[in-house]
């Protein structure tokens, strides 16, 4: 009977950092369009916030690239 | 075709049925959260989860090389034990069904192979060390690792965002978990139609109507991953509404932490080698989810009932697969009075369902006593 602990150990921190970047960045492009919201209504310009909300999505974006990446075989 | 005997056919057809229970018992895996938050309409989210299963189908080419996965000794399997093994396999799926329990396919599966296999062929085919390997250790590791991550990554969503607007909050978060539930799907038919192609496929070549070795035909493959498809589409209400609803209530920013968490923990683990249950890794997350939100309050008896179905899970497949063994071993008319029985069995399950039936449009409405009877 051999466990594997390394394996096990891997798949936890693999999708701890992977899980927290996602959510993170996600959580910040969130903050960012509430942001240009707010700033809209106040007739300012939003566009620093936009540019923000569009790198993060852009960066979750990728790692849903990546994910289908590794799901389908063909690309392999 | 003179090979396709009317026990294949029957193996074939029961593979297929197992597929269907398959596919809308695990709908919910992808889904119940999307659902949940509104993020998409119940009819819209069994679609789209429904048509990604058939090109995940489609789009793997890993057919499952054993019949089990090393669970029980390929060599001594013989088509009536398979057929045996996904009776107790489909039986299990009906009644966890019917109580709105998510349980895991995969290993209803194995049960009902180990039971028909050890009573088939005694204990010597089965497998016990890889039984605690493959299922028992990742069974306890999947919720652990999957309700840490989506905690953590929730309790990070809350307080990153608890100064932003509350409407923009929960229509991005929605958006955000359009594309994590369809990664799951995607993911799952990847995964689960493959069971079934290699089932059927591995029976074809026992009885020598395909060579050894060979690919899955190609009708073998369109009907697998239509019927896992269809068996989506229709959606196993009563498990989203408890995964959804049940298990803890789910705002938008939960219902992405814990998708995200539960897509990356599986691929994480289906790539490291560490290969772990969907529906735990996502009962898991949606757990921890709600253990992330100050304030959430997760259902412990719930959890409770789900943590014993899963344990019962193999066992009690593997002795509805033992007793169909010891019948459908004796010959075709054994076949015959195990395949007539649990068709009878299935439709008093599906007529129980019916008394209290939960569809797309009460799903994400919990019952009057949800836990009352809780474990």
């Amino acid at each position: 009977m051999d466990i594997k602990w390394a394996a096990l150990g891997q798949v936890l921190v693999v999708s701890l950092a992977v899980s927290v970047v996602v959510v993170v960045v996600f959580s910040l492009g969130v903050l960012a369009i509430s942001a240009r919201q707010v700033a809209e209504e106040r007739h300012a310009t939003g566009t620093g916030p936009l540019a923000a909300a569009v790198l993060c999505f852009a960066a979750c974006a990728a790692v849903v690239g990546y994910g289908i990446y590794l799901i389908v075989p063909q690309f392999h | 075709m003179e090979h396709v005997t009317f026990l294949v056919v029957v193996v074939i057809i029961t593979a297929l049925a197992f597929d269907f229970t398959n596919g809308f018992h695990d709908t919910a895996n992808a889904m119940a959260t999307s659902i949940a938050t509104g993020a998409l309409r119940p009819k819209v989210a069994v679609a789209i989860s429904g048509v990604l299963n058939i090109v995940g189908a489609f789009l793997s080419v890993e057919v499952a090389k054993t019949i089990s996965g090393g669970i029980v000794d390929d060599k001594l399997v013989t088509p009536p034990m398979v057929f045996a093994g996904l009776i107790g396999a489909i039986l299990w799926n009906l009644l966890t069904w019917l109580f709105g329990l998510p349980s895991s396919s995969s290993h209803a599966l194995f049960g009902g192979l180990i039971g028909a296999v050890w009573v088939g062929a005694g204990m010597r085919g089965v497998h016990f060390d890889t039984v605690l390997q493959k299922i028992l250790i990742p069974a306890l590791a999947s919720p652990l690792i999957a309700g840490f991550v989506a905690m953590t990554a929730t309790y990070l969503a809350y307080t990153i965002t608890a100064r932003a607007r509350h409407e923009s909050v929960t229509s991005t978060f929605r958006f955000g978990q359009i594309a994590s539930a369809s990664l799951v799907s995607l993911a799952h038919g990847t995964n689960d139609a493959q069971k079934t192609m290699g089932v059927i496929t591995l029976t074809l070549i026992s009885t020598g109507a395909l060579a050894s070795g060979s690919a899955p035909p190609i009708w073998v493959i369109a009907a697998a991953g239509l019927t896992i498809g269809l068996g989506t589409y229709l959606g196993g209400w009563r498990i989203i509404r408890t995964m959804g609803k049940g298990i803890t209530e789910i705002e938008s920013p939960q219902g992405f932490a814990a998708e995200a968490s539960a897509t990356t923990v599986i691929l994480a683990s289906s790539h490291l080698g560490f290969a772990l249950s969907t529906t735990q890794v996502v009962s898991g997350a949606i757990l921890g989810t709600g253990l992330g939100r100050r304030l959430a309050q997760v259902r412990w008896g719930l959890a409770g009932r789900m943590a014993l179905a899963w344990l019962l899970t193999l066992p009690a497949a593997a002795a509805v697969g033992g007793v169909a063994a010891a019948v459908a071993t004796t010959g075709t008319l054994g076949v015959t009075i195990a395949a007539v029985v649990a068709i009878a069995v299935s439709a008093g399950l599906y007529a129980a369902s019916r008394r209290e039936p939960v569809h797309a449009g009460n799903v994400n409405e919990l019952p009057a006593q949800p836990q009352r009877v809780a474990a």
